[in-house]
């Protein structure tokens, strides 16, 4: 009896979600007129902005934006949570990867490359490919370059800390000045510039850098914590 | 057409990586395989015209992924069998 009213229960719940996702409507009609067609024409007449994604993610769907950094930071401040008792009180490296002298000399000369290549990123998010999660995410790579090649190489805690914060808040405090100049959050209160060059698109690329920053402290923190995870 | 065979090859090495990683006992090479995935499916969104989500996908998936599963494989076990000899491990855990 109990089991019939349960499977009851599941198949009004099923038949009524089927229902509303039915009348929502996915599908061609859905994409021939929609929102694209507004964002597409906005971020070309009104950004100025050659990378349409960048100008979704920071400015159309900027809230999106600073949930996904907070989802990030919560999640590496819950795992440095869970280690931190663990660590060692001296600070030493419980992970040691030997290393040889090649691998040595040869992330010494690619790490200033892909620290370079990680902040072009992040700093052309509008005009190519890229932003300030995937930049970000380069220049935390170098980091475990060096990380993993030497046993001393060491970043300090606190600047990782620093930079996160910093850029955390000036993000949520470009987002608050959108109120003074446009009247929504994130809303692009500077002057947009021309077209395809650097120094254009109002807050977006102010935005981006930010965000760069703030995840690649994250993530560097995040591999130094968990290479001195104490077994 | 050649286009679609390309596709459907990356596909078909996914797929065969995704199946290797799960049926292989040592963990490392698991690891490489899943790493396998993201590189190729890296490829797939270059040739679908996704270059920002590309970008993503080569740095986190390629990179950072494997190698924090490869710091957790050097900090506990690399054979999955090991497991359950190894009762430092099950006590650490509980």
């Amino acid at each position: 009896m109990k089991k019939f009213i349960v499977i009851l229960m599941l198949a009004a719940l099923g038949f009524y979600l089927g229902q509303t996702f039915y009348e929502l409507g996915f599908g061609n009609a859905r994409f021939e007129h929609g929102v694209k067609d507004s964002y597409l024409e906005k971020t070309v007449s009104d950004l100025h902005v050659a990378n349409t994604v960048t100008s979704i993610v920071v400015n159309f769907r900027g809230f999106d934006t600073l949930g996904e950094v907070t989802v990030l930071f919560l999640a590496v401040t819950a795992l440095g949570g869970i280690l931190y008792k663990k660590r060692h009180q001296t600070g030493a490296r419980s992970v040691l990867f030997s290393s040889s002298s090649i691998v040595r000399s040869g992330s010494k000369l690619l790490f200033p490359a892909i620290i370079l290549l990680g902040v072009y990123v992040f700093v052309h998010g509008h005009l190519s490919p890229g932003g300030g999660f995937q930049g970000g995410t380069i220049v935390a790579t170098g980091f475990l370059l060096m990380l993993l090649a030497y046993k001393d190489f060491s970043v300090s805690h606190n600047v990782l800390s620093f930079v996160e914060s910093f850029a955390g808040i000036f993000f949520v405090l470009f987002g608050l000045a959108g109120f003074i100049g446009g009247g929504t959050f994130l809303e692009n209160f500077m002057p947009v510039g021309t077209m395809n060059d650097l120094f254009s698109g109002g807050i977006i690329p102010i935005v981006y850098i930010l965000v760069g920053f703030k995840v690649a402290a994250e993530l560097t923190g995040l591999i130094y914590t968990v290479l001195h995870e104490k077994d | 057409m050649t286009y679609l065979i390309l596709i459907f090859f990356l596909l078909l090495l996914m797929l065969a990586a995704a199946v290797y990683s799960i049926v292989q006992k040592d963990l490392l090479y698991a690891v490489i395989a899943t790493g396998v995935i993201s590189l190729v499916l890296t490829v797939l969104f270059y040739l679908l015209q996704a270059p920002d989500v590309a970008l993503t996908e080569a740095a986190i998936g390629v990179a950072l992924t494997t190698i924090i599963f490869i710091i957790t494989i050097r900090n506990t076990v690399r054979h999955e069998d090991d497991y359950n000899k190894k009762d430092d491990l099950k006590s650490a855990i509980e």
